[in-house]
């Protein structure tokens, strides 16, 4: 049985429809993350589960219980908020043991959970302190130390790396994927990045305008997208979409004299001759030929003109030109081609997914 | 001052600074005038008060103004001095300071953190409070006074100073909170603190500099007052403004400038002593209101 049930939630902030009616099921111990553009609701979602914010209607079900209707502090949660939110006039160990206290739980044992906390957070030297006197990544540790020292059923993460420096921001996920390891803690997480999500999540949740677009595993998620718009949003850089028409069972790309490949095994259905397709393909499964998987069962070697050349260090991403459309490839860091030559691509085809770009779904 | 392009000399920037300077202590001097006349002028004696110089120093200098304006100076037809109307100010002004900044952060958290349908409404009727001239509210304000067996008393003039007040430190303490993290108040729920534990215990400690700001206005207002003073506690009730008044207008003997200046200086004590304790954090709170972040 699922252990935070998300049932049919719709949200109306005045004639406006934030939520539409969302559906997610997590089990004990998940990591949920809800990813999307900004203004796609998913704040909104994280803020009616937390109950600082009522559904207009649908009901949060946590641990078997309806909790659509109790007072925040009554669901047995805990929040760790972008800004961090930390008490200005409270010392470190005030803020930690805030909720404790609130709680009515003894000094004694107050004073031993948040240095419990404390150690597994490795802030104790920092615990007399006031939020101001800490640097960004200490006040993120204190606001997840809040969190943890109340052991809630559930934990909520609102957008917690967006205020920290890029360097900081990968150092404090790895922590939050280990800490998630260590507790087997049920987490819902909100973010924008994509990294983020696909790093943490043992299910992500895609919403766009109030829509849940995707649920999967973060392989599911970026290898079999649902529709256009999961395809674009997760993976950088994005998906290449193809514009194409199916011919005699397979795809001719390019325009009509442009080339043919084998239509992708992720498609099971017979698409009639003539049909308007979308070919999607990861920069990863556009490379040279060197690159190719020896396991992969259909390939297209395909000749275009080379654009542009980004060297990443570990990958070199080339853009390569066929009759004015483009896409992108990742090839070996190595690789010898310049802008204006002539180069040979293998489009692996066993990582193809096919869209309709009339209803902008995924075909299977 | 200086913009990159512009270059100004050392000596010019000098000069500059003197003329700066020598305007200030001109001005201030000129402010400062009246003090050291009310000053002097309590010192002296009625003789050399009537002799002319103003401006002279007191040649002997005496206390005994101050000692006969505190304790036997007649106020209309009793000639206690005015130590008692003294402190029925202080009775007043505390009391009616302390309430009023209260109920006014308490109002500026509701009307910014609790926010109800209509709350703009209530604010907006909240400020207008601020626009009703004194006079406009003696006749209704007497009538409720007499009504609730308060007219003519100390509590009566509390309560309507709270209510007059109420406008102005709601206003602060609103534009003061509407800056504050709505975060710290979901997180403080989260963490299971109440309406008036949120208040208490995150939203007041952090409101030191609106607090002193309401304090020094509400302060200077209320021990400053006259008219309500004068029309809701008369006699033995008043506050110091009224007594001073009835003293330096009385008509009868002699008029005793040396006291009437001591009497004003007493009057003025308590806000000064408030300007000189607070007063650093006043311009440093009114900013805090006023600039977001």
């Amino acid at each position: 049985m699922s252990f935070l049930e998300i049932k049919d939630i719709r949200k109306k902030i005045g004639s406006n429809e934030i939520l539409k009616g969302i559906n997610i099921e997590l089990e004990k111990g998940g990591f949920l993350v809800l990813v999307g553009p900004s203004g796609c609701g998913k704040s909104t979602l994280l803020n009616a589960i937390a109950g600082l914010l009522p559904p207009s209607s649908g009901d949060i079900i946590i641990d078997g219980q309806v909790v659509t209707d109790l007072h925040p502090s009554k669901r047995d949660i805990a929040m760790v908020f972008q800004s961090y939110a930390l008490y200005p006039n409270m010392t470190v160990e005030e803020n930690i043991a805030f909720a404790l206290e609130m709680r009515g739980v003894e000094k004694a044992q107050r004073e031993a959970e948040v240095k419990k906390v404390a150690k597994t957070l490795q802030i104790e030297h920092l615990l007399k302190r006031r939020p101001s006197q800490l640097s960004g990544g200490q006040r993120q540790r204190v606001a997840m130390g809040r969190a943890l020292v109340r052991q809630p059923r559930v934990f909520l993460f609102d957008e917690p790396l967006s205020n920290l420096d890029a360097k900081l921001r990968v150092e404090v996920r790895a922590e939050i994927k280990a800490l998630h390891q260590n507790t087997h803690a049920t987490i819902v997480y909100v973010t924008h990045d994509q990294i983020e999500a696909m790093t943490l999540a043992t299910k992500i949740v895609v919403l766009k305008e109030g829509q849940v677009q995707q649920v999967g595993t973060p392989a599911e998620i970026y290898n079999r997208p649902a529709n256009l718009f999961v395809a674009d949003f997760m993976g950088s850089p994005a998906m290449n979409m193809l514009k194409g028409k199916v011919s005699g069972g397979g795809i001719a790309l390019f325009g009509n004299d442009g080339i043919k490949v084998a239509m992708p095994p992720s498609v099971t259905a017979t698409l009639p001759d003539g049909k308007e397709v979308i070919l999607g393909l990861r920069p990863e499964a556009i490379t040279d030929s060197g690159l190719v998987d020896p396991k992969v069962v259909s390939v297209a070697q395909i000749e275009a003109d080379v654009t542009m050349v980004e060297p990443t260090g570990s990958d070199t991403f080339v853009t390569g030109r066929i009759d004015g459309a483009s896409f992108t490839a990742r090839t070996r860091a190595d690789l010898h081609v310049a802008p204006g030559q002539k180069f040979a691509f293998s489009f692996n085809l066993d990582k193809a997914v096919v869209f309709d770009p009339r209803t902008t779904q995924q075909i299977d | 001052m200086s913009a990159a392009n512009e270059t100004v000399s050392a000596g010019q920037a000098n000069a500059a600074r003197y003329f700066i300077y020598a305007a200030l202590i001109v001005l201030a001097v000129v402010y400062l005038l009246p003090l050291y006349v009310m000053l002097s002028t309590s010192l002296k004696s009625l003789d050399e008060i009537r002799g002319g110089n103003m401006l002279a120093l007191p040649k002997d200098p005496s206390i005994s103004a101050w000692v006969k304006a505190w304790g036997e100076a007649c106020i209309g037809v009793s000639c206690v001095g005015i130590k008692g109307y003294f402190w029925n100010s202080i009775k007043m002004v505390i009391p009616a300071v302390l309430i009023s900044t209260l109920l006014g952060a308490l109002n500026g958290y509701v009307l910014t953190k609790w926010r109800f349908p209509g709350h703009k409404i209530v604010f907006g009727m909240m400020l207008f409070a601020c626009f009703i001239p004194f006079q406009a509210v003696l006749i209704p304000m007497a009538r409720l006074l007499g009504l609730m067996g308060l007219s003519n008393s100390t509590t009566g003039l509390v309560m309507v100073h709270v209510i007059y007040g109420l406008g102005f430190t709601t206003l602060f303490f609103r534009n003061y909170y509407e800056a504050f993290p709505d975060e710290l108040v979901k997180a403080a729920m989260i963490d299971g603190a109440g309406f008036f534990r949120i208040f208490w215990r995150i939203l007041l400690p952090t409101s030191g500099p609106i607090i002193v700001v309401t304090i020094i206005y509400q302060f200077t207002n209320i021990w400053n007052d006259f008219l309500f003073g004068v029309s809701f506690a008369g006699g033995e009730a008043s506050p110091m403004t009224v007594a001073l008044n009835n003293l330096v207008s009385s008509s009868t003997g002699v008029k005793e400038y040396d006291v009437d200046m001591a009497a004003a200086i007493f009057a003025a004590l308590p806000t000064l002593f408030v300007y000189v304790v607070a007063g650093r954090y006043f311009v440093r709170g009114l900013m805090a209101g006023a600039v977001k972040g």
